[in-house]
């Protein structure tokens, strides 16, 4: 069976001003279904761009990205705004929830974009939030609540329309200690009860150990892969 | 249509600064309304005036009288349904501060000329049979209190008597409605006949004359008949349509459409840059969550379109209120006694709603443009 993700020998470079800089050189990867993968690694080692290319929102300067068969790294920009509306669900580090909207409208704005009617809708938003534990938040608007409860309102907007693949970039960098942990079990259970394939990256090693296994990437390269049981 | 909780929230991210910018568009719509009202309001009415009424006044300008001789000769011109002299008598009540626009003429021709002028044909009956009869427009009547049958003292500082007096002691014998006029029309009318006869010096002219054709076919060769007929003499005529009088006057005081015109086009093109700004800020403050949208999903095209909606829902929303306050203030009883009874007319509704759309789609371009350029990886990354 192939993995639900393949990387083959990815490059990315980035051109800043004249000069060309080589982010990635030659990734290969494979994320089985039902995975939780943890990415780690220093500063500008490339994380951040090496998601981007798995979730679709940038391409690779070379080599092949695939997500359950499909060959991403050629679709359009229209085609791949798409695909990511269909396969990816999001969590940012810093929540980046709509300020204007409460909680449930921002729950909802993913399923915007799909043809579900409005008391559908609505239901599904029910349910993400029921399932972050925040159903009595629903009114309420991101400025009111604290970063942890942000953070599990940008969990249910991930989850809400039920994607292939849940990318995280850094969930618990703003976070405190106690609200780190319980944002680290909420994922995590949703990996182990739900069945969620996730890729995060972090650089606390206590965030990553939640994950079923651990990678770590090292100017541009994947240095170090250690697979080991989570229990 | 689901996206329109989107766009809404996302024009009221700023209150104050959308509330200030819709009140800007609010009173320039408002000032467009009233201005194009007016404006458009004199045109129609223009349209609207009668062509069959024509006026005979002076060709040396209307500071010279014409002789009241005139009447009898214009009278019998082929093509004449009726004829009244109108003659400027001016006039006040008790006090020189409550002047009384007052003009001597002979009633039933003149209500005949002006045929929107509601009066019970026994006030003409008693206008012709009472020397000293006047009839008053209501609204008169209501401000002094005047009854029929009332003896009213009427003041004036040109008309003496043969008598000596400058004292003119009129009997109310009617009251008359001019709506259809406006409230500008003369409200207060006495007989030629009287003033002819018991005024000391005066009393052989008359300021002009109104008339009605038979039909308004016949409105040239009627004109040029009665011009023909008083060429030569000392006192030569211009007959001409009201309509054509009017914007003769009209064109003398002020040229109301380059004025109406030119102020709206200045005030709407200063509103193109402050709307456009405000959209340019508001789309500035909000590059990381339209990179959030685009990332969950939504397209360019999507994101560019939201974008002008939001710049349409502010122009549509302010303009409408603007334009229903100006047609508000056409309602006005104080507006109405000037003007009469000039509604907002459509095409100004339409004139306005067009240029909503225009500014928001200028204004909302170049920001929808730049939220549809926006690149998500720049915007989200965090340096
Ligand atoms: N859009 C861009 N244009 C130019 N250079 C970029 C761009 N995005 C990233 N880079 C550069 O690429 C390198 C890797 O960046 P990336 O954001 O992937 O690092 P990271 O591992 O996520 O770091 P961090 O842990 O600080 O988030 C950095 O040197 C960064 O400056
Ligand atoms: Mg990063």
């Amino acid at each position: 069976m192939t993995a639900l993700v393949t990387l083959r020998n990815i490059t990315k470079s980035y051109t800043r001003g004249k000069q060309k800089v080589e982010v990635l050189h030659g990734v290969d990867l494979d994320i089985e279904s039902g995975e939780f993968l943890a990415l780690m690694g220093p500063s500008g080692s490339g994380k951040t761009t090496m998601l981007n290319l798995i979730a679709g929102l940038d391409r690779p300067s070379s080599g092949e990205v695939s997500v359950n068969g499909e060959r991403i790294d050629r679709l359009s920009r229209g085609a791949l705004a798409d695909w990511r509306a269909r396969h990816i669900g999001f969590v940012f580090q810093f929540y980046n929830l709509l300020p204007v909207l409460t909680a449930e409208s921002n729950v909802e704005v993913p399923l915007l974009l799909t043809n579900l009617s409005r008391s559908q809708r609505r239901q599904r938003v029910k349910t993400a939030l029921e399932l972050v534990g925040l159903s009595d938040r629903a009114r309420h608007k991101p400025g009111e609540l604290s970063g942890g409860q942000q953070q599990r309102v940008a969990i249910a907007r991930a989850i809400v329309a039920d994607p292939t693949l849940l990318v995280c970039d850094e969930p618990t960098g703003d976070l405190d200690r106690q609200s780190a942990e319980e944002i680290m079990n909420l994922v995590q259970a949703l990996n182990r009860r739900h069945g969620k394939t996730i890729v995060m990256v972090t650089h606390d090693p206590k965030a990553a150990s939640f994950a079923s296994r651990e990678l770590h990437l090292d100017k541009g390269r994947l240095a170090e892969n250690v697979a080991r049981d989570a229990a | 249509m689901k996206y329109f909780r989107l766009v809404w929230a996302g024009l009221w991210r700023k209150k104050v600064r959308t509330i200030l910018t819709m009140l800007s568009i609010v009173f320039a719509f408002l000032l467009f309304g009233l201005l194009q009202g007016i404006n458009q309001g004199f045109n129609q009415q223009l349209q609207r005036l009668d062509v069959d009424r024509m006026y005979v006044t002076p060709r040396n300008g209307q500071a010279d009288p014409l002789p009241i001789s005139y009447y009898e000769q214009i009278k019998a011109i082929p093509g004449v349904k009726a004829v009244a002299p109108w003659t400027y008598f001016g006039g006040y009540f008790q006090d020189a501060r409550n002047p009384i626009p007052a003009f001597a003429t002979e009633a039933r021709a003149l209500f005949e000329v002006y045929k929107e002028l509601e009066i019970k044909p026994e006030y003409l009956d008693a206008m012709e049979k009472t020397r000293t009869g006047a009839l008053v427009r209501d609204t008169l009547a209501a401000k002094y209190g005047w009854k029929i049958g009332d003896r009213v003292p009427i003041g004036t500082s040109i008309w003496t008597q043969k008598s000596g007096g400058s004292t003119w002691y009129l009997d109310i014998v009617g009251t008359f409605g001019a709506s259809a006029y406006g409230g500008g029309f003369p409200s207060f009318y006495l007989n030629q006949s009287y003033f002819s006869e018991a005024a000391a010096f005066g009393n052989h002219q008359t300021s002009l004359y109104v008339l009605r054709v038979e039909d308004p076919r016949q409105a040239a060769s009627v004109a040029s008949a009665i011009d023909t007929k008083f060429e030569n003499s000392n006192a030569e005529t211009r007959t001409e349509s009201e309509s054509a009088m009017m914007q003769r006057q009209l064109k003398q005081v002020a040229d109301i459409n380059f004025i109406a015109n030119t102020i709206a086009g200045a005030v709407i093109f200063t509103l193109l840059f402050l709307t456009a700004n405000t959209m340019m800020q508001s789309v500035r403050e909000r590059t990381s969550e339209l990179a959030v949208l685009k990332t969950l999903g939504f397209s360019d095209g999507k994101v560019l379109v939201m974008v002008l909606v939001e710049a349409l829902m502010l122009c549509l929303f302010a303009a409408a209120i603007g334009l229903f306050l100006a047609g508000a203030v056409f309602t006005a009883p104080q507006l109405r006694a000037v003007l009469g009874a000039l509604g907002m007319p459509t095409i100004v509704l339409v004139m306005g709603g067009a240029i909503a759309v225009g500014l928001a789609l200028v204004s909302g371009l170049p920001p929808a443009w730049r939220a549809k350029r926006l690149n998500i990886v720049e915007a989200l990354a965090v340096r």
